[in-house]
C-alpha cells in the first residue's frame, strides 16, 4: 500500500497548463528526488504536495487521508531561505516547532523548560547548540538550514519536503549537508520529497529520481503543453539497483 | 582623489555635524545685533541672551496669579495628548493592520475604504470634532488620532503583507492556527515597524495637536505660543519652539533606542 498517491493530478495557472496527468505513489520511508528544467512545475508540485495550491483536477492523498486543503502538521517543509523566523533565537526557533500547535502558541512553565531541554538536545544533534541563543541573521546558510531543518523535523511531520534546500550553498557545505540529512534518514526512518537543481545530489540522496518534463511540445506555443514525470529511476546502490548479486558467496573475501 | 572616496575622520565629522548648527546660531546672532543696533526695543529677533533669561524665569517661576509655573504645566497637557492620541492610533493601527494583511477577507473589506480615508485632511474635520466632541480634551486627541492612524494602517498592513509568504506557510506546517501566527510570527515582525510608523507619524501628531490647541484650549504648548503671539513675545515662541523640538527629538531617540534594545535581529532603521 502506497502512503503518498498523487493520482491524475492537473494544475494550471489561468488557462496556461503546468502539470498534467501526473501520477505517482510512494512508500513510506522512501526518499523521492524531483528533478527537471526550470519551468517545469517541479515547485508547482511540491506545492501541491504540501497543500499550499490545490490541484485543477485529481487529488493527492497521504496515509489514504481526504485530500489536504491548508498545509498541516503532517507535513514538513524547508524552503530555499525564509524558513527560519527571524525574530526568534536558535533554540526558540526549534521550541516553534513543537510550540506553535497550541493555543497562545507557546509553552508556559514546567513544559517550557521541559521543551528547551528537548530543543537543546536536537540542537546539538545538528550541532547548533554553541548558537541557542543567537539570531538566525546570525547563522552561515548551512546553519540556518540545518537549523530549519532541525525545526521542520521537531514537528515530527510524516511527509518532509525540501524545496531546494541545499542549493545557495556552497559544494563543500552542501556535501556536509547531505551527510546530515543522511543520517537523520536513517534514524527517522522519514518519508521525504527533495526538488534540487543537481542531478548527482538527487541520485546520491534519492531512493528514486522523478524527472518532471513536457511530453508534448508545440514549437509555435511552448506553453501550450504542461510536464509531467517523465522517468521514474530507482536511484538506490547509485543508480544501478539490478547488478547487485542476488546470493551471498562463500568465497573468502580477504579485504573484509 | 574622488569627491565621493573622502571620508571625514571623527574629529571631522563632530565638526560638520556641529556646523550647520553653529552656523544657523551665528546668522540669528548677527540678525539679531543687527535689528537691535537699530532699533533697541525690536522685538522681532530678541538677543540671544534675552532669550535664555526668558527661557530660565519661564521654567523657575510661577505665574502672578496662581503660581503655577506654566511652561511644566503647558508641556504636562500637550503631552498627554500626544502621548494618549498616539498610543490610540498605534494600538488600532496594529489591530487593523494585522487583520488587513493577514486575513484576505478583511483586506477586501477595509483596504481600499483605508486607503480613501487617508485622503481626507485632518484638519478640515477639526470643525466637526470640536462640534461633536466639545473644546476638551477628547477632540484634541481624536484629531491626532484622525491624522495619524490611516496612515499607521496603511504603513502595517504593508509591512505584514511584506512578511514572506514561506514563513507563514511554514508556521502552518508547524500547526499553527490564524490566531497563533498573528501573535508568535506576524506580531513580532511589525512590532519594529510599528516603532517605525510611530517615529513617522510624530511630526504629523505635533502639527494637529498644536493646531487644535491653537483653536481652542487654555493650556498646552501650542496655546501658549498663539497665546503670546498677540504681545509679539518673540523671545517666549521661541523658547517653546526650541521646546518642542528637543521633546520632539528625545522621544525620536528614544524610540530608536527601544526598537534596537528590544528588537536586536530587526534591520537596522532610518
Amino acid at each position: 500500500m502506497s502512503f503518498v498517491t498523487v493520482e491524475d493530478v492537473f494544475q494550471s495557472y489561468d488557462d496556461r497548463p503546468i502539470l498534467e496527468r501526473v501520477n505517482v505513489e510512494v512508500d513510506e520511508g522512501e526518499f523521492a528526488a524531483i528533478v527537471g528544467a526550470s519551468g517545469c512545475g517541479k515547485s508547482t508540485f511540491l506545492r501541491l504536495l504540501l497543500a499550499q495550491e490545490r490541484p485543477s483536477r485529481g487529488r493527492v492523498r497521504i496515509a489514504d487521508a481526504p485530500p489536504a486543503k491548508e498545509p498541516g502538521l503532517d507535513r514538513g517543509i524547508v524552503f530555499q531561505k525564509y524558513s527560519v523566523f527571524p525574530h526568534m533565537t536558535v533554540r526558540d526557533n526549534i521550541v516553534a516547532g513543537e510550540s506553535l500547535r497550541l493555543g497562545w502558541g507557546r509553552f508556559f512553565g514546567q513544559k517550557s523548560k521541559a521543551a528547551r531541554v528537548r530543543a537543546d538536545e536536537t540542537l546539538a544533534r545538528t550541532g547548533l547548540d554553541h548558537v541557542a541563543h543567537h539570531y538566525p541573521a546570525t547563522l552561515s546558510g548551512g546553519m540556518q538550514q540545518r537549523l530549519a531543518i532541525g525545526q521542520a523535523l521537531a514537528a515530527k511531520p510524516r511527509v518532509l519536503l525540501l524545496d531546494e534546500p541545499f542549493g545557495a550553498l556552497d559544494p563543500g557545505t552542501r556535501l556536509s549537508m547531505h551527510d546530515f540529512l543522511q543520517e537523520l534518514r536513517a534514524e527517522t526512518g522519514m518519508t521525504v520529497f527533495m526538488v534540487t537543481h543537481d542531478l548527482e545530489e538527487a541520485f546520491k540522496l534519492g531512493d528514486r529520481v522523478l524527472v518532471f518534463d513536457k511530453p508534448r511540445w508545440d514549437p509555435h506555443d511552448p506553453s501550450r503543453y504542461g510536464a509531467t514525470i517523465t522517468y521514474d529511476f530507482d536511484a538506490r546502490d547509485g543508480g544501478i539497483p539490478f547488478q547487485k548479486l542476488q546470493e551471498d558467496t562463500h568465497v573468502l573475501q580477504a579485504s573484509r | 582623489m574622488r569627491l565621493i572616496n573622502l571620508k571625514p575622520g571623527p574629529a571631522l565629522t563632530a565638526f560638520l555635524t556641529l556646523l550647520p548648527f553653529l552656523a544657523v546660531f551665528i546668522a540669528y546672532a548677527i540678525g539679531s545685533e543687527i535689528r537691535l543696533a537699530e532699533n533697541p526695543s525690536d522685538k522681532l529677533l530678541p538677543a540671544p541672551g534675552k532669550i535664555w533669561d526668558t527661557m530660565v524665569s519661564l521654567t523657575t517661576q510661577g505665574d502672578r496669579r496662581t503660581g503655577r509655573i506654566l511652561f511644566w504645566h503647558d508641556t504636562w497637557a500637550s503631552l498627554k495628548r500626544l502621548g494618549l492620541g498616539i498610543v490610540i492610533s498605534s494600538l488600532f493601527g496594529l489591530v487593523i493592520g494585522l487583520m488587513i494583511g493577514l486575513l484576505p477577507l478583511v483586506r477586501s473589506a477595509l483596504a481600499q475604504f483605508v486607503a480613501i480615508l487617508s485622503m481626507i485632511p485632518p484638519l478640515a474635520l477639526l470643525p466637526i470634532l470640536f462640534i461633536v466632541f466639545g473644546l476638551g480634551e477628547l477632540s484634541k486627541v481624536v484629531l491626532i488620532v484622525v491624522g495619524t492612524l490611516p496612515f499607521m494602517i496603511r504603513d502595517l498592513s504593508q509591512r505584514t503583507l511584506e512578511i514572506p509568504e514561506e514563513l507563514l506557510v511554514k508556521a502552518q506546517t508547524l500547526g499553527a492556527s490564524s490566531w497563533v501566527i498573528a501573535i508568535r510570527v506576524a506580531l513580532p515582525q511589525v512590532m519594529p515597524r510599528l516603532i517605525q510608523a510611530v517615529r513617522l507619524s510624530l511630526g504629523p501628531a505635533w502639527l494637529f495637536l498644536i493646531a487644535a490647541e491653537a483653536i481652542a484650549s487654555d493650556l498646552g504648548l501650542g496655546y501658549r505660543i498663539f497665546l503670546v503671539r498677540r504681545y509679539l513675545a518673540m523671545d517666549v515662541i521661541l523658547t517653546y519652539v526650541l521646546w518642542i523640538t528637543l521633546l520632539a527629538f528625545v522621544i525620536d531617540w528614544s524610540l530608536r533606542w527601544a526598537s534596537r534594545r528590544f528588537f536586536p535581529w530587526a534591520k537596522e532603521g532610518l
